[in-house]
């Protein structure tokens, strides 16, 4: 009998198998080390973190039974090929014990994973706990729309939230179904027609959280983008305060204010809101009134600067297929000034 | 007494022999695959980089979807037909399907439905709303155009091919089965055949009504799915996966049969737990009904449906876990001869266990919160459908297309075509892990360069592309072995079944004596079974009919009603459906 390490190594499969692996190894590898700002395993909320915690918990089981079961098969397949002069092997048809055996034992791993999943289950319902922050967040083709009932503030992609306070969302759509995600701090839950479906989770730590629409929502779903802010107490409260502060209004006579005239009388109060706009209250597109404070537009797509804004409003679906913000005729001089305008909306 | 043409157009046309049948449906399949993988290539080029910017989003959008319905309608589900066909009568003894003109009818239903929906390809409205087709997206409101409509039609049509091969299979197999060959004698690969009969007579109805209620919403303005009127998107979701699901095990359960007659053999070893294998198959049909939710996680049903199903899900992995033993246990203490059908069934063992071990991480609904709708579902079911469905339909091939054509496919470049298959789908498919959990959604046709995502995504592509080169190794052993392949004769590897008994390929009537057998595996126990006495007049085998094939295209002359909106054509359609079945009925029994 050789032993079986020779055996492995002059298998020339055993060679192509390490080929194989060695990639594996690099990815996985790879996955624990770089900066993934999308990643659903480097948790920062409670609700994330159960969510993490019960995968990691399958994945060693699932490890386990990998690294048994496909060892099995790369031993049967080694020691039984077929040998020169070999005879005919013994005809087994089966064996009851085994059957039993085998049909037990993954019955039991099946509840180590089964009793915490259902703990966590009923943990992650999304009931608001009190003195919860409730935000209403709405999904739109392809835009993500969230409103503070308590504090009267509507804003649009970029969800602001403090540290430590749990955030309690209540969610629906006003078109098909979406899914709202943002990795870090939550897991998906879809938005749809006559629902209110609800998420609720705690931040631990500061900083911005991308997420994205997960529901294949028509044309534009890969640009159905977010962000969430998660900042300090004190930093929340500065950006409600601006939020909630009497809008800013342009001195006269200069660009911003030429703006502000040409929007009240352009097709955008069609479709958008505006503060500083009084005739400014439609609710097709999202709401403007402090669109310059936003770091970015269209759905987490482009950075807020002017060259995007512009553009953006000249012409949205040549920027974001299939955008419902249709192409504008506006001359160059109204374009800067809606543009200048809009950037005073802090 | 003639017998039927056997060369020309005509005979292809007008042909009501299972074998030929088989045929058609495996090159019809071939042709749908290749279709889907140049989708898919289409897809990776995309996705190689962040900001990709071959296709634009909404061509995106329809490969997507055309690639998906393609594999697993057109191409998958189609080639386990074509095995259906060539095999179950051989391995049960009988001289055709009990309703042959059915079978013709069942075949150019499926061509001609796959047919009108890659129709809409012309002009440029393909299926946009993913293989899913979740309302209210793909209602009227939101999906104005004819994209939804060639969907929900080819999918109508379609349906009435497998329904009516399902039907016929079954009785097939329950009723022709050969002296002596009892349910507990009958080859894996048979049984397997049956319960995805079963799951297909059940699951396809589910979808019927639910198609027929978005094409009633989209055509006639019903309200079924719209949440205004009191309609519920959701509903959509549930009559979709109460399909969907079975779906899968319609996809892979042939692919198992194939695999537990390929194993046996080539180690020279009966199937370790015969009775097991088959009564996990039967468990795994059932409880494939009652599993669907795990689909719908994300819906936010309520943690009493989430913990149902979420341990239905986990009770399915048992009797699929004890498969994959047996299997391991059938190899064990074998005579094990690495063919190329060997090959792709270990690889199918090997790549099936990872589809698996990963599917119980998102049976747990928190943890498929993070996952679903993500590139880790997309790994996780191309290990099972191409590890598993589509490795075990390549080993299928290996095995019996020396039965079919009388030639040995090469095994060099079917060498070749392993090892780029089996590298290239791991390169392509085990970095989609890592791509989902770091957050990478489904179904989008570009991704922000911010996720880091691009070098694996990369990788994944390269992968793509080896599986590309691997097809290509396999579409040339095909085509070069018809002519050049070494002569198979009656039994190339040994195999214990009856379909073993017979030349390659078999004569029109298949078996000149009807066989009795007398155990599971006739070839192995007999030592040398008595050669069957000539028969005493030559056999008679019924002449081909028109009339399958005129029934047939009355089908999508009707759906192309709706596409047109020319109303004329539901009853030109209609007209010629009831001719053809007309004519069919009363077609003379002898000629
Ligand atoms: C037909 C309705 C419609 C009209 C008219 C319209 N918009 Fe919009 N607007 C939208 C929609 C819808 C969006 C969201 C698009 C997206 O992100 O997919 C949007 C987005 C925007 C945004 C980006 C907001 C953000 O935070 O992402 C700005 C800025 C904007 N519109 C400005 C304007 C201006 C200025 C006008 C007039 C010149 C205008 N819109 C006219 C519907 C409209
Ligand atoms: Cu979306
Ligand atoms: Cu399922």
């Amino acid at each position: 009998m050789r032993d079986s390490a020779t055996v492995i190594f002059e298998a020339p499969d055993a060679v192509s198998r390490l080929r194989y692996w060695l990639p594996v190894l690099v990815l996985g590898i790879l996955a624990c080390a770089g900066d993934y700002q999308q990643s659903t395993l480097h948790p920062a909320s409670d609700f994330a973190g159960r969510l993490d915690h019960l995968f990691r918990g399958i994945f060693w089981w699932a490890l386990g039974v990998f690294v048994l079961v496909e060892g099995a098969l790369l031993v049967a397949i080694i020691r039984f090929r077929r040998r020169p002069g070999g005879d005919q092997p013994r005809q087994v048809h089966g064996h009851t014990a085994l059957e039993i055996g085998w049909t037990i034992a993954p019955a039991l791993i099946l509840v180590f994973i089964a009793v915490p999943t259902i703990r966590a289950i009923f943990a992650s319902t999304g009931a608001a706990t009190p003195g919860a922050l409730r935000v209403e967040v709405v999904g739109h083709q392809w835009w993500w729309e969230f409103r503070y009932p308590e504090l009267g503030i509507t804003t649009a992609n970029e969800l602001h939230v403090p540290v430590s306070r749990p955030v309690a969302l209540e969610m629906q759509t006003a078109d098909v179904i979406h899914s709202f995600w943002v990795p870090r701090l939550a897991g998906k839950r879809d938005v749809i027609a006559g629902r209110v479906n609800r998420l609720a989770f705690t931040a631990d730590s500061v900083g911005t959280f991308l997420g994205q629409c997960a529901e294949y929502c028509g044309e534009s779903h890969a640009n159905m983008r977010m962000r969430v802010m998660v900042d300090t107490d004190s930093g929340f409260a500065a950006w409600v305060d601006r939020q909630t502060a009497e809008p800013p209004s342009p001195d006269s006579g200069s660009l911003a204010f030429q703006g502000r005239d040409v929007f009240g009388r352009s097709a955008c109060i069609g479709c958008h809101m505006l503060d500083g706009v009084p005739v400014a209250r439609a609710q097709v597109g999202p709401n403007l009134s402090r669109v310059g404070g936003r770091a970015t537009i269209a759905g987490g797509l482009f950075p807020n600067d002017t060259e995007h804004l512009r553009r953006w409003i000249a012409n949205a679906p040549a920027m974001k297929p299939g955008a419902l913000m249709p192409q504008m005729d506006l001359a160059a001089e109204d374009l800067d000034a809606i543009v200048a305008y809009l950037q005073s909306m802090k | 007494m003639s017998n039927p043409p056997s060369t020309g157009l005509r005979s292809w046309l007008t042909t009501t022999d299972h074998k030929r049948i088989g045929t058609l449906y495996f090159w019809t399949a071939f042709a749908f695959f290749l279709i889907g993988g140049l989708e898919a290539l289409i897809i990776r080029a995309q996705l190689a980089q962040p900001d990709g910017s071959l296709v634009s989003a909404d061509t995106y959008n329809q490969l997507f979807t055309m690639h998906g319905t393609t594999m697993v309608f057109l191409a998958l589900m189609p080639m386990t037909a074509a095995f259906f066909n060539w095999i179950v009568p051989l391995q049960i003894g009988a001289r055709d399907v009990v309703f042959p003109r059915l079978n013709a009818f069942s075949y150019w239903v499926f061509l001609l439905g796959g047919l009108f929906m890659n129709a809409s390809f012309l002009i440029g409205a393909a299926p946009d709303g993913g293989w899913f087709g979740y309302v209210n997206l793909t209602g009227p409101q939101y999906s104005p155009g004819l994209n939804i409509d060639f969907w929900v039609l080819g999918l109508q049509i379609l349906g009435v091919a497998s329904l009516a091969a399902g039907f016929n299979f079954i009785v097939t197999i329950l009723n022709l089965r050969a002296p002596g060959l009892t349910m507990m004698r009958l080859p894996v690969f048979s049984w397997m055949t049956l319960v995805t009969q079963f799951l297909v007579i059940t699951a396809f109805p589910v979808i019927t009504v639910a198609l027929v209620f978005l094409l009633f919403d989209r055509t006639f303005g019903t309200n079924f799915y719209v949440p205004a009127a009191g309609g519920d998107p959701v509903l959509w979701q549930h009559l979709f996966w109460i399909f969907g699901h079975p779906e899968v095990y319609i996809l892979i359960l042939p692919a198992m049969g194939i695999v537990s007659e390929v194993l046996p053999t080539f180690s020279r070893k009966p199937l370790f737990g015969y009775t097991v294998v088959v009564y996990s198959g039967v468990l795994i049909g059932f409880m494939g009904w009652g599993v669907w939710s795990h689909h719908m996680f994300s819906v936010g049903l309520g943690p009493i449906a989430d913990s149902f199903f979420a341990a239905a899900t986990m009770l399915i992995a048992i009797p699929t876990g004890v498969k994959i033993f047996n299997w391991i246990a059938t190899l064990w203490g074998g005579q094990i001869r690495f063919t190329t059908a060997m090959k792709f069934a270990v690889g199918f063992i090997a790549m099936f266990i990872i589809g698996g071990l990963s599917g119980v991480s998102h049976a747990s609904p928190p943890s498929d919160l993070q996952q679903t709708d993500t590139y880790y579902v997309v790994a996780h079911f191309h290990y099972v459908l191409f590890g598993g469905t589509v490795l075990g339909l390549f080993a299928g091939m290996y095995y019996w297309i020396p039965k079919m054509t009388g030639r040995l496919l090469s095994e060099r470049l079917g060498s070749w075509h392993f090892w780029l298959t089996f590298i290239g789908m791991n390169l392509t498919f085990f970095p989609m892990h890592f791509i989902g959990l770091l957050g990478m959604p489904r179904r989008i046709y570009t991704y922000a360069p911010e996720l880091g995502l691009g070098t694996m995504n990369l990788v994944s592509t390269i992968g793509a592309f080896v599986i590309g080169l691997g097809t290509l190794a396999l579409v040339i052993n095909v085509l070069w072995s018809r002519r050049h392949g070494e002569p198979a004769g009656p039994d190339p590897w040994g195999g214990a079944t009856l379909e073993w008994s017979i030349p390659s390929p078999p004569p029109p009537h298949n078996f000149d004596v009807i066989p009795t057998v007398t155990s599971r595996l006739p070839r192995w126990t007999t030592e040398h079974p008595a050669a069957p006495s000539a028969p005493g007049s030559a056999v008679h085998v019924p002449p081909g009919s028109w009339w399958p094939l005129v029934a047939a295209a009355g089908l999508p002359i009707m759906a192309s009603a709706v596409v047109t909106k020319l109303l004329a054509l539901v009853f030109l359609g209609a007209a010629v459906l009831v001719f053809g079945i007309y004519r069919w009925a009363y077609e003379p029994f002898e000629v």
